[in-house]
């Protein structure tokens, strides 16, 4: 036979709370406890008031640049329901839900955006990495840290997070790579919310999903509904344990939507048409779980009018936090250059002066 | 030279290799990564033998991508080990520049200290070995530009040898440029143990009082040679680190002299010795007999190598240098 099939895949989609409503019983059982569910919904409903404060704090000039979390909230939080304490989040900025479940206090994101940067001063005990501004060379990191952890036989994972448009960038192959052939405790999870700022998903790639990026390194890839708290997890799930067992790494794309601005500078009405938006707004997965929760008896409306009222209060907690933070040090950006700073360098954070007769007065005498 | 008991005669190359060994044997948290430094031992060797004694869990060939490299080992530094990543040549830092620039640079200030990167990475440097494009380059003020790395560079086995564990115990990142062309020029006696020298201090080679020249890797060498041409008193300088530059020692000297000739084999137009000819100039200026000297690469491509000795720097045009210097 001068031909026959060197090779044949197939990638899984994982649908179990669909957007009709329909629960996949057999698939969703036991993938989150029931009496954690109300826990979980609290926490999403904070996240969506914090989301929609922090683009308005933006408008009213009280925050710089703001990339809005919204529609966007599930696949992190899967992750952080996935994992355990000692183990990595590596993200890039549409992980709010998630890394708040991991233990990042809220108002150090909101301090990143404010434009200081001891919001990502993450706390010890926190395994996380701060907000990841150019785009895809997280995952790296993500490699580096889960090697690390392989190194030292801990058992802790990394997961990492990126756009549809991370994955045309070198590095997420590199890390992909990296990942793959040295068995790195990885897991990648791509949020494919369709745009990269005005850049359709379509452009970033010809195939048919972002699923099979990962077929090539030679890890086992899925594709879930992003929107879909129970698929994410289970697929999450399933990806933690393999890495944890040491089988390496497996490429996650949840597809899910943007259902805002790419950031407060940005207007997607520009780019994108009114009714894919309308199409993606019903898919909207808070909405979804919550229906959800409330026909099973799980939730009810005076519990969620409990849960945004005692979110409002703390979002504007946090606001009060990040926004009455202590003036930094004038010279604070000098001071974590280097364990030791070099005497140059002292000499221009003492003398705010680069010239040498600024520096060296006594040379004038 | 006479070799003491506790001593081994090693070229460069081989101080380098026993760096690595010696601390690696030190500290379990030691990973060697990148391309052919496994069974191989690198291209130049200098890896050599490493992974039979610490196996391939500590001494790793990568996958051949030098941002992967480099990436992974900001995220092994951010967790805890002490990553020495190989970049085969200088000519391929450009892939990684960004994780090195946007990334390691960068950890320590932007996260206020919650994570630092204590990586040292190991880069042949330099041309005159008749290597191909792209083998033979000399990019080190790049990366002394770029604040948060450190950047140093030995000119003979002995500060290979301190300054290398220097390195990889240093909780910075670093560069450590290895001057390909003295790999194996020479051997001198090393120490068996595990030794430092401090990074940011440069070394007087040799004391004079006429004039001082500076330099660093293998231009260390032709300026010798120049400076044993000359019938002045050279004072001459090997800076051993670029970043931070040791500012003391060159203003010692040139105060004493009232003379500088810098010695590069980079491209002049700002280079480093356009920043050490501006630091004498603004701090020694009453010194000053004559105007400081860059003798430097051409800012030209670095040719093919038929014609890479009419680029680099050799004693000739140091020899000249100083004589102009001295005649001003």
């Amino acid at each position: 036979m001068p031909i026959t099939t060197a090779y044949e895949t197939r990638i899984d989609h994982v649908s179990i709370l669909d957007e009709d409503g329909v629960f996949d019983e057999t698939l969703g059982k036991d993938v989150i406890a029931e009496d954690q569910l109300p826990a979980i919904m609290e926490h999403l409903v904070f996240c969506r008031q914090l989301d929609e404060t922090a683009f308005k704090l933006q408008r009213s000039g009280r925050m710089g640049t703001y990339p809005q979390n919204t529609g966007q909230e599930m696949p992190s939080l899967a992750a952080a329901l996935a994992i355990d304490k000692a183990d990595w989040l590596v993200t890039c900025y549409r992980e709010n839900t998630g890394l708040f479940w991991h233990g990042l206090p809220p108002e150090c994101i909101l301090l990143h955006w404010m434009g200081d940067e001891r919001g990502n001063h993450i706390p010890a005990g926190v395994n996380a990495t701060p907000i990841a501004i150019p785009i895809g060379t997280q995952m790296l990191h993500a490699a580096g840290l889960a090697w690390a952890e392989k190194a030292k036989k801990t058992g802790a994972i990394a997961v990492t997070f990126f756009g549809d448009g991370a994955t045309s960038e070198g590095d997420f192959h590199e890390a992909a790579n990296f990942a793959a052939s040295l068995k790195l405790p990885v897991v990648f999870c791509c949020q494919n919310n369709g745009w990269a700022i005005s850049v359709p998903a379509s452009v970033q790639s010809a195939g048919e999903t972002f699923a099979q990026r990962g077929i090539s390194y030679g890890m086992p890839c899925v594709r879930a509904d992003g929107n879909d708290l129970f698929a994410m997890t289970k697929v999450m799930k399933d990806a933690v344990a393999r890495a944890r067992a040491g089988d390496g790494p497996t490429f996650i794309e949840a597809v899910t939507y943007r259902l805002r601005d790419h950031t407060t500078a940005d207007d997607a009405r520009r780019y994108r048409d009114a009714g894919e938006l309308e199409t993606w707004e019903a898919r909207d997965p808070l909405p979804r779980l919550q229906r959800w929760m409330e026909a099973k008896g799980l939730w009810d409306k005076s519990q969620h009018e409990k849960a945004m009222k005692s979110g409002e209060k703390r979002v504007a907690e946090i606001i009060s936090n990040a926004e009455g933070i202590a003036a930094p040090d004038r010279s604070e950006f000098f001071d974590h250059m280097y364990a030791d700073l070099p005497a140059s360098l002292k000499r221009q954070r003492d003398s705010k002066r680069t010239t040498s007769l600024g520096q060296f007065p006594e040379d004038l005498a | 030279m006479t070799t003491a008991a506790n001593e081994t005669e090693m070229t460069l190359v081989q101080a380098v290799t026993d760096a690595l060994a010696c601390e690696m044997r030190l500290d379990d948290r030691v990973i060697i990564l990148g391309e052919d430094v496994g069974l191989n031992g690198g291209v130049f060797r200098a890896t050599e033998g490493l992974q039979a004694e610490f196996g391939a869990d500590r001494v790793v060939d990568s996958p051949l991508a030098e941002s992967g490299i480099i990436g992974s080992s900001i995220g092994l530094a951010m967790n805890g080990m002490r990553p020495v990543p190989e970049l085969q040549f200088e000519g391929f830092m450009g892939p990684a520049y960004d994780q090195l620039c946007s990334h390691a640079a960068r950890f320590r200030t932007r996260t206020r200290g919650r994570f630092a990167v204590p990586m040292t990475v190991r880069v042949p440097h330099g041309g005159g070995i008749h290597a191909p494009e792209l083998h033979s380059d000399a990019p080190e003020a790049i990366y002394a530009h770029q604040p948060g790395l450190k950047v140093v560079m030995p000119a003979t086995p002995y500060d290979a040898k301190g300054l290398l564990i220097a390195s990889i115990r240093d909780p910075d990142p670093v560069i450590f440029f290895e001057p390909k062309r003295i790999y194996r020029a020479f051997r001198e006696p090393v120490p068996n143990e595990a030794y430092t020298l401090p990074i940011g201090k440069a070394r007087v080679v040799t004391e004079g009082t006429d004039l001082t020249v500076v330099a660093w890797g293998a231009m260390v060498v032709e300026a010798a040679k120049a400076a044993e041409q000359s019938e002045a008193s050279v004072e001459l300088i090997d800076l051993r680190t670029i970043s931070p530059l040791d500012e003391d020692t060159i203003l010692a000297s040139v105060e004493k002299t009232g003379r500088c000739v810098v010695c590069q084999e980079a491209p002049l137009t700002l280079g480093l010795a356009s920043e050490i000819s501006s630091l004498v100039t603004e701090r020694c200026f009453l010194h000053l007999e004559a105007p400081v000297q860059r003798v430097a690469g051409f800012d030209t491509i670095m040719p093919y190598y038929k014609l890479e000795m009419e680029y680099l720097p050799g004693p000739d045009r140091v020899k000249a240098a100083i004589d102009e210097t001295l005649r001003y």
